[in-house]
């Protein structure tokens, strides 16, 4: 599916919109979670760094799979470690009130 | 070319990955559908990465099994840090993103040129130079929030000139580039030279400014992402970058609200170039009331309402797991404990309350400036840990201040003000705060972690 310049603006402006309407109602109190969860959920450019690494280049192969190679690696950490943190921090966050644990 | 998958199972597999990167966010709207929300973006991920591996036209795959595997390994232990280290990790894993980003449009460069098409070269450029200035920027925040490297900020004269200009020539260069993309000597310079102006731009940037700069940081890699899904032609990877640039853009504008910055100052990373000792004239020696642990816990127990205000002071003295005995001790007694937490108190957004909820206390007495401001004229004790600019009242009368404007915490609106700290310093912003000056306002000087501790102790010997 090809997408030319002006869908990729269209898509990239109502994803935007959402963003701000969805990340405005996150409560101030899980701002380090939101950092995280986000940062682990920009990882997803660990898809263009596979397709880089492992597509059939005609020329520049070896470029391409030692910077994507790399780039797995940065982005692969991200993930594992986003999600992590994120869901050890939100495992914290425990309500008061009529004892339950 | 190496565009994204032709093939529609893919593209419906990225559509599912995508929907439930939106309800992630969604859900982390409250506490307690947020680790739902985290468990969709897992998913999300899972789908579109195994995905991905399945469909597409990937002829090797043994390094990037090898780089999967080296990912999780780093990641773990990124996974695994103290709450205290959160914001270095953040701005490490900022740092990660941008050279994930970084290297796959420098390759993309490289497999394309010379044709590469006008538009694809702008946003090319706009990936890798948003990309480069962020790895070594975040590296650099990282590295102070670490204290690797010396946290005061570093000023020198025409800093704005050098690094506007130094972002100035990359896009410039990136301007030629569009125009006459066969000249593929240039492009080492549009990676070159945001690598130095991300460390020129967190130089001059100080502890207390770190939470914007992180928020700024994030938005930045959320935009190179969504740069590299406009070059990749991937709508996927466009979403993901649009919602963490949002996030990321929130946050900025939050936190530089809650300093009284602009936000134009904020975009051009002119930060912590704030002259300090502007109102430092008056020094004559005014006298201050202290007090010991003692008569601070009687003056505790005797209180119907107390509310508690952490700064980042309390989380260095690690202070906060005595804050939850006093919290209890005081909770015992029947005694209404809340925390008034300022959006810049702590090295991140949110971190005063991650630290917090660490220490279990319920996050249900943990509000925000705007909710417990009201509350002061009915609070009996207002008790600052560690906290200082924050709770300056000269922010709302003393036009001269460099703080004016900045909205801070009442504290000096309730019946008896207690400040824990080490001594009268000045604060962040070498300011002198009128509120330990105060008739109503006790100071109680020691270290955070033994002072709080102390009057847990009294609290519990002068028994029910």
């Amino acid at each position: 599916m090809k997408l030319d310049l002006l869908t990729s603006l269209y898509v990239f402006m109502l994803a935007a919109f959402i963003g701000f309407e969805v990340i405005r109602r996150v409560s101030p109190l899980l701002h380090t979670p939101l950092m995280s969860l986000t940062n682990a959920l920009d990882a997803i450019a660990v898809v263009g760094a596979i397709i880089l690494a492992g597509e059939y280049h005609e020329h520049g192969a070896l470029l391409a799979k030692i910077l994507g190679t790399i780039a797995i690696v940065a982005a692969t950490s991200n993930i594992v470690g986003g999600f992590l943190i994120t869901d050890r921090m939100l495992r914290m966050f425990k309500a008061s009130g009529p004892k339950k644990s | 070319m190496t565009n994204l998958p032709a093939t529609e199972h893919i593209e419906i597999t990225y559509l599912i990955a995508t929907a439930l990167f939106i309800l992630s966010l969604k859900w982390l709207s409250s506490p307690k559908t947020a680790r739902r929300g985290v468990f969709a973006g897992e998913i999300g991920m899972l789908l579109a990465v195994v995905g991905t591996l399945l469909h597409h036209g990937i002829v090797e795959y043994k390094w990037i099994l090898i780089a999967l595997v080296l990912g999780s390994i780093i990641g773990v232990p990124l996974g695994e840090v103290a709450m205290t280290a959160v914001p270095q990790r953040t701005a490490l894993s900022h740092a990660f993103g941008a050279l994930c980003v970084t290297l796959v449009g420098t390759a993309e460069f490289y497999l394309r040129a010379p044709d590469v098409p006008p538009f694809m070269m702008a946003v090319l450029s706009m990936e890798v130079i948003l990309g480069s200035l962020t790895f070594t920027g975040s590296l650099m925040a990282a590295g102070k929030l670490q204290e690797i490297l010396p946290q005061r900020p570093i000023t020198y004269k025409g800093q704005n000139f050098v690094n506007l200009g130094l972002l100035g020539v990359a896009i410039v260069v990136a301007g030629v580039l569009v125009a006459h993309p066969e000249k593929m000597q240039l492009f080492p310079l549009i990676v070159g030279i945001p690598l130095v102006f991300g460390v020129m731009m967190i130089i001059p940037i100080g502890g207390a400014d770190m939470p914007t700069v992180i928020s700024l940081l994030n938005s930045y890699a959320g935009l190179s992402a969504a740069a590299m899904g406009f070059v990749l032609q991937s709508k996927l990877l466009i979403i993901a970058g649009a919602l963490d640039g949002a996030s990321g853009f929130i946050l900025s504008v939050n936190m530089s609200k809650a300093m009284n910055r602009s936000f134009s100052n904020v975009l051009f990373g002119a930060f912590g170039q704030e002259q300090a000792g502007t109102a430092a004239g008056a020094k004559e020696a005014r006298s201050v009331r202290s007090a010991t642990p003692e008569e601070a816990a009687g003056i505790l127990a005797a209180a119907n309402k107390v509310v508690i205000v952490p700064g980042y002071g309390m989380a260095v003295a690690q202070a906060q797991h005595k804050v939850r005995e006093l919290f209890d001790g005081l909770t015992k007694r029947g005694i209404d404990v809340k925390f008034g937490i300022h959006p810049v108190a702590g090295r991140m957004p949110g971190h005063m309350n991650v630290l917090l909820a660490e220490a279990d206390i319920p996050y249900d007495k943990l509000l925000d400036m705007d909710e417990i401001n009201g509350d002061f004229a009915q609070t009996d004790v207002a008790l600052v840990i560690g906290a200082n600019d924050v709770t300056n009242p000269a922010a709302r009368t003393d036009h001269s201040s460099p703080i004016f404007g900045m909205p801070i915490l009442d504290v000096d609106k309730a019946r008896t003000v207690m400040v824990i700290k080490r001594s009268m310093a000045a604060g962040f912003a070498g300011i002198d705060n009128p509120l330990y000056y105060l008739d109503k306002t006790l100071m109680l000087f020691g270290d955070a972690k033994n002072f709080v501790g102390s009057i847990v102790r009294e609290l519990a010997g002068g028994h029910e």
